[in-house]
């Protein structure tokens, strides 16, 4: 009787946060859904009760069934037959299950059929799912593609497309190729046009994930002799047209359940989704702001089912007439992986929340002017949540692996065989930090909001926050963390060379989400009244004080004349 | 063609995770300890139902349960995954039946729901093991009845086919509609909750629960019949007082025993031949094997 969302109280700590009234106010335009469907909520505590029935509906599924197919999922993987992809039996099982569940178009409007759920509930099915199978996660959550049709799509699209995601037909993002990887204005795909305006795809597509789903969005170049982004436009492809072959599924070293497919457009039948030439600049990066979000909550998940794997091992194998999670050495790892795993998730859930509310507001500015302070409130939030996003998929996903890495380092020789889980959660988890772009790019994504002083804003508003008498002591701490962290972008700001800024971004980006994870620590546990996340927020202190304190002395004794040596001799 | 199907479940403490303080210093079940659930096979059974619903639109899947007021839970349950509506048949009369009461009770409960063309129920309960109630029931109404069915094949022409699984393999029957099938838990599992459907009719309620609720959430159930479930008395379907509850119940408990299994004596054999053939011979002396 495993239920992943009531066997983990931080969830509902989570889903309790004061700015989901916000949220759900604005989401469900005050309410005025339940007039339409009987089952729109009529209040705030009427959805969040919603949300929890619901969200105990995932953990029962994932306890009861996802979890438990995980293992032949991995062993049997799928496979081609004649162009098309066959799941494993058990994936093909938790897909009809999550079918049959309602699981599917979560996100989108009750009109189309959707549960028109906020984010932040969504994200929560996807750290759930992803602890119950991380590639089943992937096949799962291509559902959110489906809010990129609906942001951008017109009405015809609207009503031919997402009410068959919510039916449960499932979603791929065409962007890779051969030669377009994090590179994605190189991508290749030909689409034209006929004499009668249809257009038409013809090239190939590389690591496409669920790359045989009933609905693609797909990367096209639309302009002819165009060579940057500005050429590439955003098409739908409806595989009921026919015209893409799978031509080959990757072995990979994990998720194996998920299909990663190569894909043959001929001559495929497609529709341009919103504007030509806006599908890379606008688009995409839509999508990959989602998806990213998606990761990170993937990523929690595998830190989840690693930190528990651990601790139950731990507790259960004896070694000098007792459990070894009696040994310092052991249960140092076990609180550190238990630290970042809390961390992590306090970010993806603050990072949701504000993706909740700038994309409410975008959504109501659909259908109405916005006020003038609703405006700049969906700035302020899109700019949170753009801040947010790459820390939480960067360090989240980072975290998850080393969680994983610990996960076997506890099991010991055991774990390097194949009879227990921790295996495939380290194989699983590798990928996270390399798909929808790396950990180096959400760098790269994230330096801005350092050099700009957008982390130090935020950091200083966390520190108006209250925090229980207890974890005073952490404020005070973190606040010292603050001011070497502000010190220490003074120092880059000032030298102003971007070669060696993004020398140096990677320990400045952490330094950032190290300060903003340790403050969302204390101001949950206080806010949450909770003891393990308390404990937690000790751990993680003592841990990135001394990481914070390392970064600082790094940057501040290093020339940026130094470069040159971490170049490979001629 | 829609039928008119009816789903006979149990709310039961779940016995499948026992601990310590599973049972009452008397030997009977100290039911505050478990968690009452859906008995399984009525799930199985609920999911046969559902599939028959799926193959003939328009028909309605009624479950009905016997118990206490709070055995509507499960009456909830079966609504989100996909039955229309249910009653809990309650009375206070009702109390202490043994599976003979237990059964006229449900028959006047379905004679009473009327005009139907199915009854699935799950093969046993997991409090009792009795796997009584369902044949009871077909006998008190006159009707056939087709037990350890694993699969509904068909139905059309008035006929039921049903898969059986039998000890030492499966059987496929034709009966007569209206009948009585018990369903086996080897039948498949039962559908997951729906999200939507769990919003649409959280508020599904009988009398006595709609009285707990506020003005405003009365006000919801009242705008909407779907959300009005059934709670009827041993009255309203007509029972003779004579054969419900425990006036009506023959089987008298004359002491339940706790059995614990303990290793209290054991044999220490040592590695040798003889010793083992002695083992052997005294095995097959007592019965244990041969």
């Amino acid at each position: 009787m495993a239920n992943f969302y009531t066997d983990n109280p931080d969830l509902k700590l989570h889903l309790s946060h004061p700015l989901m009234e916000k949220i759900v106010a604005l989401k469900e335009r005050n309410y005025s859904d339940a007039e339409k469907f009987d089952y729109a909520p009529i209040n705030y505590a009427d959805a969040m009760d919603n949300y929890d029935k619901v969200l105990e509906i995932v953990g029962d599924l994932c306890g009861e069934l996802i979890a438990g197919n995980a293992e032949s999922v991995d062993h049997q993987g799928p496979h081609v037959e004649n162009n098309r992809v066959v799941y494993a039996d058990g994936t093909q099982q938790n897909l009809d299950a999550c079918r049959k569940a309602g699981l599917m178009g979560m996100s989108m409007p009750r009109r189309f059929g959707g549960l028109n759920f906020p984010i932040t509930p969504y994200i929560m099915a996807a750290d759930i799912v992803s602890r119950a199978d991380t590639g089943f996660e992937n096949l799962w959550g291509l559902q959110d593609c489906a809010e990129t049709l609906y942001e951008f799509g017109n009405e015809e699209q609207h009503s031919k497309f997402i009410p068959r995601v919510c039916q449960g037909e499932t979603m791929s993002m065409d962007l890779t190729e051969p030669d377009a990887g994090s590179d994605l204005q190189s991508v290749m795909l030909k689409a034209t046009q006929d004499a009668d305006g249809t257009w038409r795809l013809n090239g190939v597509k590389r690591f496409i994930t669920n790359g045989d789903a009933d609905i693609h969005l797909v990367l096209a170049r639309s302009e002819e002799g165009s060579k940057d982004a500005r050429g590439l436009s955003m098409f739908i492809y409806d595989k009921r047209d026919g015209g893409v072959d799978v031509r080959r599924i990757e072995n990979k070293l994990g998720i194996k359940g998920s299909p990663t497919c190569e894909l043959v457009y001929k001559n495929a039948k497609a529709e341009l989704c919103g504007s030509r030439k806006m599908g890379l600049i606008k688009y995409v990066m839509a999508l990959m702001n989602g998806a990213r979000l998606g990761i990170a909550a993937q990523s929690v998940g595998v830190s989840e089912i690693a930190y528990r794997e651990a601790l139950q091992y731990a507790k259960e194998r004896m070694q000098f007439g007792k459990a070894i999670i009696e040994f310092p050495a052991v249960y140092e790892i076990l609180a550190t992986m238990k630290a970042k795993l809390d961390a992590s998730r306090c970010l993806l859930y603050e990072t949701a929340r504000f993706v909740d509310v700038y994309k409410a507001l975008e959504d109501i500015s659909r259908e109405r002017k916005l006020e003038p302070e609703e405006r700049d409130e969906m700035k302020k939030y899109n700019k949170l949540a753009n801040a947010l996003t790459p820390l939480a998929k960067g360090l989240g996903s980072e975290y998850c692996n080393q969680n994983a890495y610990d996960c076997i380092q506890i099991h010991g020789g055991s774990g390097f065989m194949k009879d227990y889980a921790c295996e495939r959660i380290y194989r699983d988890a590798r990928i996270t930090s390399i798909y929808e772009g790396t950990t180096q790019l959400q760098v790269v994504a994230a330096i801005g909001h350092v050099t700009t002083g957008a982390y130090s804003a935020l950091i200083d508003s966390y520190n108006e926050l209250p925090v229980s008498d207890e974890l005073m002591p952490l404020k005070k701490r973190i606040l010292a963390m603050a001011e070497k962290y502000n010190e220490t972008v003074a120092i880059v700001n000032e030298i102003n060379d971007p070669e060696y800024t993004s020398f140096v971004a990677r320990r400045l980006v952490e330094m950032a989400g190290f300060i903003i994870m340790s403050y969302l620590l204390i101001t949950d546990a206080t806010r949450g009244n909770s003891e393990s996340m308390a404990k937690s927020a000790h751990v993680y202190v003592n841990m990135v004080e001394a990481d914070i304190a390392k970064h600082a002395e790094f940057i501040k004794s290093f020339k940026p004349a130094e470069i040159a040596d971490y170049k490979p001799a001629e | 063609m829609s039928l008119n199907i009816i789903v006979l479940a149990k709310q039961v403490p779940d016995t499948r995770n026992v601990g310590k303080d599973a049972m009452k210093e008397d030997g009977t079940i100290n039911r505050a300890a478990l968690p009452a659930i859906f008995n399984p096979e009525d799930l199985n059974a609920l999911e046969q139902a559902l599939r028959l619903k799926d193959a003939h639109p328009g028909s309605k899947v009624t479950l009905l349960t016997m118990g206490l007021p709070r055995a509507a839970e499960i009456i909830r349950e079966a609504i989100f995954r996909g039955a229309d509506t249910g009653i809990v048949l309650t009375d206070r009369a009702l109390g202490g039946a043994d599976t003979l009461a237990t059964s006229y009770s449900l028959a006047q409960a379905v004679k009473k729901i009327g005009n139907y063309d199915v009854i699935i129920g799950g093969r046993q309960a997991i409090d009792g093991d009795t796997a009584q109630v369902g044949p009871q029931i077909a006998e008190k109404l006159g009707l056939p009845q087709v037990t350890y069915a694993e699969e509904i094949l068909d139905v059309a022409n008035g006929k039921i086919t049903v898969k059986r699984r039998l000890e030492n393999g499966v059987e496929t029957v034709v009966a007569p509609l209206p009948c009585v099938v018990t369903v086996n838990g080897s039948a498949p599992e039962c559908r997951p909750r729906n999200a939507r459907r769990l919003m649409q009719y959280k508020r599904a309620v009988t009398p006595s629960e709609k009285a707990q609720l506020s003005a405003e959430e009365q006000a919801i159930v009242d705008a909407r019949p779907d959300l009005s479930l059934g709670e009827w008395s041993a009255a309203y379907v007509e029972a003779d007082p004579e054969q419900i509850g425990l006036p009506g119940s023959p089987t008298k408990v004359k002491s339940i025993e706790n059995v614990v299994f303990t290793a209290k004596e054991s044999l220490r054999l040592d590695d040798n031949d003889e010793q083992i053939e002695d083992l052997i011979k005294d095995l097959i002396a007592n019965h244990t094997i041969g």
